[in-house]
């Protein structure tokens, strides 16, 4: 690791100018993306910005929506009454993420930022359609994600929340690498304010996506046999080590016939 | 107890609360919590094995939960209470998981030992009667070369049986 600046500032407006200031300074939330990457030399901050400090862990549930800090770490919304009764799917999805050290210090905010292809958080946000809260505005999850490790954040920008609107039925499966926790697929189902939608992770080349086609069908008929019926192409799916496109591909339809039939 | 707001590039002061003393240090920023524990203090029962985030050999507690020493920055540490195995005996005698881990042999070359324990003396702290999935997802994340996970189940069990 290159050694660097570090600040913890405790005031969101003075991390948010350090960050827009410099455009070599970077954010640090959980670190357990963040940390790696500089061990590899892949990032040579001029600063470290730690957000600890800022006051922005937390989970507030309404009627409608539950909101969490972007500083919020996987334990405590795994761990959360509050989350497990609103939407209980949320509060599981974040007890399978990594292992229970990695989520005792990884947060809501970091895995989004970060939007890695793989990470679980994505799923749920574009399938239950929760609005990202930054420093400057509210964006819809349907234009939050960018692509592979792209989101539309720009230079300091600092997410502060995530709302999400309670679902009347959701559930999250994964079929995790057995290593690493990460989706080798992983699909979020959710019927509830903002529609019908189907989001894969850890299956496209661009990271999260709406599964069309599933959504469609689940509109018109909720049922584990409604997504049966439903192709998957392997066209601009991943392939690697761990599963060819054809077999995520495979994978899509399964963990998407497990989610429906978990939620019921 | 200082908490830096701006520190380095280049060596800081700072002050780690550790195994219930305050110690201080001079680190510059970069240095994790587990180099600083081994390097700088010496409490070298922490281990580094993959020292990515991997193998969870590092674990030690913060406010009284496990986390990945090697994956935490040592001044991102300060002003939270850090607990390494060095910390979980009262002088001679040792906490329940270590006197169980030695009677079920739940290690053989000992290096992912101190971060077992850890991780399964956390769990008994949060949920003081686990059954063996609670033990396996609780060691999850870790590394056993050696293959002494159904003895660290065993182990951990036993000890939450002991503990009043």
């Amino acid at each position: 690791m290159y050694d660097f600046e570090y600040l913890k500032p405790k005031a969101l407006a003075e991390a948010a100018s350090i960050l827009a200031g410099d455009g070599d300074a970077k954010a640090l939330a959980g670190g357990m993306t963040f940390i790696p990457v500089l061990k590899q030399r892949l990032n040579k901050p001029s600063k470290v910005v730690d957000l600890a400090a800022l006051g922005l862990s937390g989970i507030k549930v309404s009627g409608e929506t539950v909101e969490i800090g972007a500083m919020t770490t996987h334990a405590t919304v795994a761990a959360s009454a509050d989350v497990k009764r609103a939407i209980p799917a949320l509060a599981k999805l974040a007890g399978n993420i990594g292992d229970e050290a990695v989520r005792h210090r990884g947060t809501i905010g970091g895995s989004l930022a970060n939007n890695d292809p793989s990470a679980c958080y994505p799923a749920a946000v574009l399938a239950m359609g929760a609005t990202i809260v930054t420093n400057k505005r509210r964006i819809e999850a349907d234009n939050y994600f960018q692509g592979m490790f792209a989101t539309a954040l720009e230079q300091g920008e600092v997410i502060t929340s995530v709302v999400f609107p309670v679902p009347a039925k959701a559930a999250y499966m994964k079929f995790a690498n057995p290593a690493s926790r990460y989706a080798m697929v992983g699909v979020f189902v959710a019927k509830g304010p903002k529609g019908t939608r189907v989001a894969v992770t850890g299956a496209g080349q661009n990271g999260v996506f709406r599964h069309k086609a599933m959504e469609e069908a689940l509109a018109k008929n909720w049922s584990a046999d409604a997504v049966a019926g439903v192709k998957t192409p392997a066209d601009g799916l991943n392939s690697d080590i761990h599963a060819s496109a054809e077999y995520r591909a495979h994978l899509v339809g399964v963990m998407a016939k497990r989610a429906v039939a978990a939620a019921g | 107890m200082t908490r830096p707001e701006m520190a380095g590039p280049g060596k800081t002061a700072i002050t780690l609360a550790v195994n219930g003393t305050s110690r201080q240090l001079e680190l510059e920023p970069r240095t994790t919590l587990a180099e600083a524990l081994r390097n700088t203090l010496g409490l070298t029962g922490t281990k580094i094995a993959c020292n990515r985030g991997a193998c969870s050999a590092c674990t030690v507690w913060l406010n009284g939960q496990p986390v990945l020493s090697c994956m935490t920055l040592a001044i991102d540490a300060a002003g939270q209470e850090i607990t390494t195995i060095e910390g979980l005996a009262h002088g001679e005698a040792l906490h329940p998981v270590q006197d169980a881990f030695i009677e079920h042999d739940a290690m053989q070359c000992g290096f992912c030992t101190p971060g077992m324990v850890m991780s399964c003396a956390a769990l008994l702290e949060r949920n003081p009667h686990p059954d063996a999935e609670a033990v396996r997802d609780a060691i999850a994340g870790h590394y056993c070369r050696c293959g002494t996970y159904p003895h660290v189940v065993a182990a951990t069990l036993a000890a939450a049986e002991r503990k009043p």
